[in-house]
């Protein structure tokens, strides 16, 4: 496989699972037309998905098709960023039960689309055409996913008290799992070699500056980050992913070969 | 995506009478003569007590069905076997809660609050159609409800294109462009399954034996039975009988069955061609007033995660308010 | 003063298409202020379609005519659009209404 191929994997892998979590609220938002911009932004996320798994699957070829890639690879093989897999509420071990918060929801959403908005956009210059389309699709959504986040993370913190709590409380828990955004990586590392990808390390100025301005305004706190740093991206998870995959995958690997 | 196709009054056993004591008959009979003409009676139009009573508790009903009717689909988005279908399927349950709002807009016209709705909904005393009061046990199920429950919604939801209430009419209009997409999608997942592999059929004809019988009871009871039937008629918000909708639906789908490879479960369904349509056997009305009055398999579960979901997210609405008014505040002392 | 509201207000939401030469009224929708209506109504009414120009109003900025000003079906109290109860705001210290 390609370093650009396996970058598109860690691009897809992303997509696929932040899409899948921000899905979990279908039918239990706090209005409806939260319900609605949430399905949007989910679409949009499992769309990119599609694109990414896609591409790699053509240029892995031996017919390898987007489903293959997105139901039949385990919990190893997944480069995403631990940051999305994590369900929608405080930290808790793999197997533990809770409600669903709100502000987790959004404050994550906000930290991946401030990234992702800066990385579309240097992508969408890469010499990979194919890679710079989606890129450039990719980029009017995530615009919209980092509008829509702010505004509610700005929301929360400049809200009530307990919507500032829980906004505070949300981005004390996610934050740290941003420093993965600028560990190196050898995929990324070839990838960036082969001259198709930026170093998304360039952009982290960038990223400060947004996240920096938005929780200005939210009056919210930057947490400090130490100690362990997320491998996500290396294919090694949370708990949760296992979680998320087991459900994911499950009907898909019931039935393998069956066409839907 | 739908609506029970009765008014089922939100006190059972209490009859639906026009109160005429304080209208003017000549706004009655003004009232009347539009009517007649199948005109549009629009929101700041005179009307009687009862045709806004009726309109509000049919619409809402309607609007709290599309909200309810996310969650026996929506429980399948995790699970969906392929991304294709996992698209499809949040973007028709998203339909659904759009639906669902265009619907209390609607309904908001006429003067009463979607809060007010909403609370009527959550305490059980304002109902929506029964068939969402039925788990979905299988990933079929999501494709027979697009074929049959959106076919059936479809059925009822043209001829209300031309109710006589314009908010409510321009409304369907939105929802029946949206919805018919989404049967030919439930379909279509269907017609791949029945091509597919020997469980993949298993899977359909199993959804359809549960499904079926439910879906010809959404129709409502027989119009002898429907007491709120001829007021509807009469006033041009239903066009169409419950017979007759559950009929036409019947020699529809009967045929589309028939391309799918499924059989409906109803020995007594024949050609008859005397009457130029189906006959079909006896529908348990029993257990759909069972259903509608609360005691059907999910009821509560629908229910309650409805409660739950609105009580969760009264902190997100809060905020949002809290975040408004004191954005307010600073424009006023900016301007000062 | 105001009354404290327990739901979002209500916004009308006009859309005129690509194409468009005018906008038009597609439905309403609740918000806590303009800008989130804005962002509601794109998600709603247009599932962000481009190209797409947006009005939002609050429903009880909105000053309507009679529409049967020669006598059809005229209802004198109605300037509003709704009847919302409200619409119509009650000073805090006549209560509850």
């Amino acid at each position: 496989m390609s370093a650009t191929t396996e970058y598109l994997l860690h691009l897809a892998d992303n997509a696929v699972v932040l899409g899948q979590r921000n899905a979990e609220w279908c039918g239990h938002g706090p209005a409806i037309e939260e319900d609605i911009a949430l399905a949007n932004v989910s679409l949009d996320l499992i769309g990119q998905a599609r694109l990414l798994y896609q591409q790699a699957a053509e240029r892995i070829g031996n017919g390898a098709t987007e489903d293959q890639l997105a139901y039949f690879r385990d919990v190893p093989d997944f480069r995403n960023y631990t940051l999305l897999e994590l369900p929608h509420h405080s930290a808790l071990v793999g197997y533990a039960k809770s409600n669903m918060d709100y502000g987790t929801t959004i404050v994550r959403n906000f930290l991946y689309s401030a990234l992702m908005v800066l990385v579309w956009d240097a992508l969408q210059k890469s010499p990979d055409a194919d890679l710079a389309a989606i890129a450039a699709k990719s980029l009017k959504e995530a615009r919209y996913h980092l509008h829509h986040a702010a505004d509610w993370v700005v929301k929360f913190g400049d809200g009530t008290e307990e919507s500032h709590a829980r906004a505070q409380a949300a981005l004390d828990h996610l934050f740290p799992y941003t420093e993965e955004f600028w560990t190196p990586s050898a995929i990324e590392d070839a990838a960036i070699a082969s001259g198709a990808v930026t170093d998304v390390r360039t952009l982290r100025a960038a990223w400060d500056a947004i996240v920096a301005d938005t929780l200005a305004e939210a009056t919210l706190k930057r947490p400090e980050v130490r100690g362990y740093v997320p491998e996500g991206k290396h294919g090694r998870h949370s708990e949760h992913l296992s979680y998320l995959l087991g459900e994911m995958q499950v009907l898909a690997r019931a039935h393998p070969g069956a066409t839907w | 995506m739908y609506t029970q196709s009765f008014s089922v009054s939100d006190e059972p056993g209490k009859q639906q009478k026009p109160v005429l004591s304080t209208e003017s008959a000549e706004q009655m009979a003004k009232f009347d003569a539009r009517i007649d003409a199948d005109g549009r009676i629009e929101p700041q139009d005179w009307m009687p007590e009862a045709y806004r009573k009726t309109l509000v508790r049919q619409i809402s009903q309607h609007a709290h069905s599309e909200i309810v009717g996310m969650l026996p689909e929506g429980n399948w988005i995790s699970r969906a076997p392929s991304l294709k279908r996992k698209a499809i399927l949040i973007a028709k349950v998203q339909d659904e809660g759009g639906h669902g709002l265009y619907l209390y807009s609607a309904a908001e016209t006429l003067g009463t609050g979607r809060d007010k709705m909403l609370d009527d909904l959550h305490s059980g005393k304002a109902k929506y159609s029964s068939i969402f009061n039925y788990p979905t046990l299988n990933w079929a199920d999501v494709g027979v409800i697009g074929w049959l429950v959106d076919g059936a919604a479809i059925m009822n939801q043209v001829p209300l294109c031309r109710c006589s209430y314009g908010p409510y009419a321009r409304a369907m209009v939105r929802v029946c462009k949206e919805e018919s997409f989404h049967q030919r999608q439930g379909y279509e997942g269907l017609l791949v399954m029945m091509q597919g592999t020997e469980a993949q059929k298993a899977m359909v004809q199993d959804a359809v034996n549960r499904l079926w019988w439910k879906c010809l009871a959404m129709f409502g009871p027989p119009d002898a039975d429907s007491p709120n039937s001829a007021l509807g008629m009469r006033w041009g918000i239903k066009r169409v009988s419950n017979d007759d909708l559950r009929q036409k639906f019947i020699d529809a789908t009967v045929p589309q069955a028939k391309v799918l490879g499924v059989t409906l479960p109803d020995p007594d369904l024949k050609w008859n061609e005397e009457r130029g349509h189906y006959d079909y056997g006896q529908i348990d009305w029993n257990e759909f007033w069972e259903t509608v009055n609360g005691n059907g398999p999910c009821n509560k579960e629908r229910l309650s995660t409805r409660v739950k979901a609105h009580n969760d997210g009264a902190w997100v609405r809060e905020a949002a308010n809290a975040h408004a008014r004191k954005q307010q505040q600073r424009q006023i002392k900016e301007a000062a | 003063m105001s009354i404290e509201l327990k739901d979002w207000p209500l916004w009308e939401v006009f859309v005129r298409s690509k194409q468009g030469l005018e906008h038009k009224h597609c439905g309403s929708l609740h918000a806590s202020d303009a800008a989130h209506a804005l962002e509601a109504a794109r998600d709603v009414y247009t599932r962000r379609q481009e190209g797409v120009s947006i009005w939002v109003v609050e429903s009880k900025k909105i000053t309507a005519s009679n529409p049967d000003d020669k006598g059809e079906l005229f209802d004198p109290a109605a300037d509003k659009i709704y009847r919302h109860p409200t619409f119509y705001e009650i000073p805090e210290e006549v209560g509850h209404m």
